[in-house]
C-alpha cells in the first residue's frame, strides 16, 4: 500500500511543515540581530545554532548537552501535557501553572517532609493534577474558558508557591537550598543510574530524560492504541457527538486537563530534584518552560514523539541564546524565535493544505486558497479521524 | 482619610486600564475573533509609549507628549493586531494559538528591543528598564496624584462603544458578523472586512490599555514582566461584563478594587494588624476572577460564531 507518494504522508507533511518553521523563524530572528547591531549578528546566530557545539574538546561538548538534556526533560513534560490537552480540544496553557506547582509540591517532599525521590515526584504529579482538575472542573460544570481560568491559576500558583517555599529558605538567601547539601535532603535527588557517565560525568543528568521519553511513549500509546484515548479524541472532535454515543463528555473533560497537570507536575519535578536549579522566592514571572512547552508542542506536529525532538530543539536554541555576546544582544533573543515559529506553526494546517492542493505535485494550477471548499480545521481534526499518524 | 482618596485613584487607575482593554477584547469577539493576543499587544504597545516618552524627552510640552504617546501606542497596537488580523481571518488559523504565539512574541521581542536600546547606551548595564519620569507628569491633572488623562479618555471610550455598538450601522454590522456571519454575508455585508475593522479597533484600545498600565502610578517598567495577566484579567472583565460596555464599566470598577488593594495594603491599619502576607494580596485579583468568572460564565451571552473562522463555502 506504498502507492501514496512520498508528499502524501501526513508525517512527512508535518515534518517539513515543521523544518519550514524553524528556517522562517531563525531568519527572522536573524534579520532582527542585523537590526540590533549588524556586525556580530553572524556569529551571535551560529552561538544560538551551535549551542553546546561552542566548546572546543569533546570532554566539555557532551557535558554541556547534558545540561542542556537535564532541561529538555521538563519540557518534553510541558509539550506533553499540551499536546495531549489539545488532541482533547482543550488549549491547556495552564500547564505553566501546573509545573509551578509540580515544583512547589516535589520542594515540600523535600524539605518538609524528608521524602525520597519516588515519594517527591508522585506528589508532584498530585500537585500538578490537582490544578488540571481545578481548570477542568470549571470548563466542564461552569463553563469557564480553559484559557483564561488557566491563565489565572498560573499566576496563583506561582504567588502560593513564592510564599510557601519563602518558609525553607536560609534567612538572607532568595533561592531554595541545594538538595546536596544535607543527608536528609538529598536522597531526594534523582539518581543518576550511570547514565552521567555518558556525559563526561555531569553530575545533574540521571533519570530524569528517560523518564520523559517513557512518558511520550506512554502518552502515544493513551492516544492512539487505546478505547480511552479514542474516547477522549472524539470527545475534543465533537462534544455533542460524543455525549451522544454514550460518553461521558463532561468526565472526559476533567480526566484530560487532570492527566495533563500530572504531567506537568512530574515535569517540574525532574528539573528541582536534580539540583540543576532552585526556586527563586522573589521571582515575579511564570516559568518559560510551559510556554516554551506550547512552542516544542506544536513544533513536534502534536506527535508525542515528535515532540522528543522539537523539545530538544526548543530547549537547545534556548541554551544557545545564552551563549551570545552579552555587551551586544540578550539571551532572550532565543525566547523571541520561539515565540515566532509558534506563531508559524498555527500556519501549519495552511502549509498542508497546500500540499493537499497539489503545489509539490505537477498536477494542474492550484485553487484560490481561499474560495476553497476544503476547511482549514486545526491539526487534532485531521490526527482524530486516522488514530495516530506515524 | 488619605489612604481612602488613594485607595480610590488606584481603583480608578486600574479599572480605566480593565476597561480600555476589555472594551478592546468586545469589539474582536464582537465581530467574531477571539482576541487573545491582548496580553501581547498591550506590551508592544506600551513600549511604543515608553520610548516616545523617552526620546521626546522632557522639554517638550505636555499637550504634545499626551497627543505623541497616544497616537504611537494606539498605532502601535494597531499594526500588532495585524498578526492576529492576518492569522485569523486571512488564513483561518487556530486563533486561540495565534493569540498564545502574539503574548509570547510580544513580551520577548519588548525584551529585545529594550534591552538593545539601552545597550546601545551603555554595553555595561543590559537591563529592560525603560523610565518616563517626566513625561509621565503630562498625563497627571494634579501634581502628587494619580488622576490623570486616561480616566476621561476611558470614560469617552466606554460611551463610543455604547453608541457605536448598539446606535450606527456599523456596529450593528460589525455584532452580526459575530453572531451569524452566513446571514451578514446573504445580505451583502463583508464579513472578513468588518472582522479586520473588530481586530484593528481591539488593537488600539489594547495600546491605548498598555501605555495606560505602565504609567499607572510607576515611572519606569521592566519589559521582561510583560503586563503580568492583564490582558486576561481583562478579558475576565469582559465576560464578566457580558460583553456590553456599560457592564463592563462596573466590572473593571470591581476588578480593579482588588488589584489596588494590593498596592496599599500596607497603608490601611486594621489591615496591617491583620498580617496577611502581600503574596495573598498579590493573587486576590486572579482567585476573585475565576469565582467571579465560575458564577457568571453559565449563562454567557458571548456572540456566537467567535472563534469560528468565517468560511463562505459552508453556507
Amino acid at each position: 500500500m506504498k502507492k501514496k507518494g512520498f508528499f502524501k504522508n501526513e508525517g512527512v507533511q508535518s515534518f517539513i511543515a515543521s523544518i519550514i518553521c524553524i528556517l522562517l523563524g531563525l531568519l527572522i530572528g536573524f534579520i532582527v540581530l542585523l537590526f540590533i547591531n549588524p556586525k556580530g549578528a553572524g556569529e551571535a546566530m551560529l552561538r544560538i545554532i551551535q549551542n553546546f557545539l561552542k566548546w572546543n574538546r569533546s570532554e566539555k561538548q557532551i557535558e554541556s548537552l547534558g545540561n542542556t538534556l537535564v532541561k529538555t526533560a521538563p519540557l518534553l513534560m510541558c509539550s506533553l501535557s499540551i499536546l495531549f490537552s489539545y488532541k482533547v480540544g482543550l488549549f491547556n496553557i495552564g500547564v505553566a501553572g501546573q509545573y509551578v506547582a509540580g515544583a512547589c509540591a516535589a520542594l515540600i517532599g523535600v524539605f518538609g517532609l524528608h521524602w525520597n525521590w519516588v515519594g517527591c515526584i508522585l506528589l508532584a504529579a498530585a500537585a500538578g493534577a490537582a490544578f488540571g482538575v481545578i481548570s477542568g472542573l470549571l470548563k466542564a460544570y461552569c463553563n469557564v474558558n480553559e484559557v483564561i481560568s488557566g491563565i489565572m491559576l498560573n499566576w496563583i500558583a506561582l504567588y502560593s508557591t513564592n510564599m510557601i517555599l519563602s518558609s525553607y529558605t536560609v534567612a538572607g538567601r532568595k533561592d531554595t537550598p541545594e538538595l546536596a547539601s544535607s543527608v536528609e535532603t538529598a536522597k531526594a535527588i534523582i539518581p543518576n543510574a550511570g547514565i552521567n557517565k555518558l556525559f563526561n560525568g555531569n553530575k545533574y543528568v540521571g533519570l530524569g530524560i528517560i523518564i520523559a521519553i517513557i512518558f511520550a511513549f506512554l502518552v502515544w500509546i493513551l492516544l492512539s492504541k487505546t478505547k480511552f484515548g479514542y474516547e477522549l479524541k472524539a470527545t475534543g472532535y465533537n462534544k455533542n457527538a460524543a455525549k451522544y454515543a454514550g460518553m461521558a463528555e463532561k468526565r472526559n473533560i476533567v480526566v484530560t486537563l487532570g492527566i495533563a497537570g500530572l504531567i506537568a507536575g512530574i515535569g517540574a519535578s525532574l528539573l528541582f530534584l536534580t539540583d540543576f536549579s532552585q526556586w527563586d522566592i522573589n521571582q515575579t514571572s511564570v516559568p518559560a518552560m510551559g510556554f516554551n512547552g506550547i512552542a516544542s508542542a506544536f513544533l513536534g506536529g502534536l506527535n508525542p514523539i515528535g515532540a522528543i525532538f522539537s523539545s530538544y530543539f526548543i530547549q537547545h536554541i534556548t541554551d544557545g541564546g545564552s551563549n551570545v555576546d552579552l555587551t551586544m544582544y540578550c539571551s532572550q533573543i532565543s525566547d523571541l524565535i520561539s515565540a515566532i515559529i509558534i506563531y508559524l506553526c498555527s500556519f501549519t494546517g495552511l502549509i498542508r493544505y497546500l500540499f493537499k492542493s497539489g503545489i509539490f505535485s505537477k498536477k494542474k494550477d492550484r485553487p484560490e486558497e481561499n474560495a476553497n471548499a476544503e476547511p482549514e480545521q486545526p491539526a487534532p481534526v485531521e490526527t482524530t479521524a486516522k488514530g495516530g499518524n506515524e | 482619610m488619605n489612604m481612602v482618596i488613594i485607595l480610590i485613584q488606584y481603583t480608578l487607575l486600574f479599572a480605566t486600564v480593565l476597561s480600555l482593554v476589555a472594551l478592546g477584547g468586545c469589539f474582536a469577539e464582537h465581530s467574531g475573533v477571539i482576541n487573545l493576543g491582548l496580553e501581547g499587544i498591550m506590551v508592544m504597545s506600551a513600549l511604543a509609549g515608553a520610548l516616545t516618552f523617552k526620546y521626546l524627552g522632557s522639554d517638550a510640552s505636555a499637550i504634545v507628549i499626551i497627543l505623541a504617546v497616544l497616537v504611537v501606542s494606539m498605532l502601535a497596537g494597531v499594526i500588532y493586531s495585524t498578526l492576529l488580523g492576518i492569522a485569523a481571518i486571512r488564513l483561518k488559523a487556530d486563533q486561540t494559538l495565534v493569540g498564545t504565539a502574539m503574548n509570547m512574541l510580544g513580551t520577548a521581542a519588548a525584551t529585545v528591543i529594550a534591552k538593545a536600546v539601552n545597550l546601545a547606551e551603555d554595553p555595561t548595564k543590559p537591563s529592560s528598564e525603560i523610565k518616563y519620569v517626566a513625561g509621565r507628569k503630562a498625563f497627571l491633572f494634579v501634581e502628587g496624584y494619580e488622576f490623570n488623562v486616561f480616566m476621561v479618555i476611558a470614560l469617552i471610550a466606554l460611551i463610543g462603544a455604547y453608541i457605536v455598538l448598539y446606535k450606527t450601522r456599523f456596529g450593528l454590522r460589525l455584532m452580526a458578523c459575530g453572531e451569524h456571519p452566513q446571514a451578514a454575508d446573504s445580505v451583502g455585508i463583508n464579513v472578513a472586512k468588518m472582522r479586520w475593522a473588530g481586530v484593528l479597533i481591539s488593537g488600539a484600545l489594547g495600546g491605548l490599555g498598555g501605555i495606560c498600565y505602565i504609567t499607572a502610578g510607576v515611572s519606569s517598567w521592566k519589559f521582561e514582566v510583560g503586563v503580568a495577566g492583564f490582558g486576561f484579567l481583562a478579558l475576565a472583565v469582559m465576560i464578566f461584563g457580558q460583553w456590553k460596555p456599560s457592564r463592563i464599566a462596573f466590572a473593571a470598577l470591581l476588578f480593579g478594587f482588588f488589584r489596588a488593594l494590593s498596592n496599599v495594603n500596607s497603608g490601611f491599619e486594621f489591615l496591617k494588624n491583620l498580617n496577611i502576607p502581600s503574596g495573598v494580596y498579590n493573587m486576590l485579583p486572579y482567585v476573585i476572577s475565576l469565582i467571579v468568572l465560575a458564577f457568571t460564565s453559565k449563562n454567557s451571552r458571548a456572540p456566537k460564531a467567535e472563534g469560528i473562522p468565517y468560511d463562505k463555502s459552508m453556507r
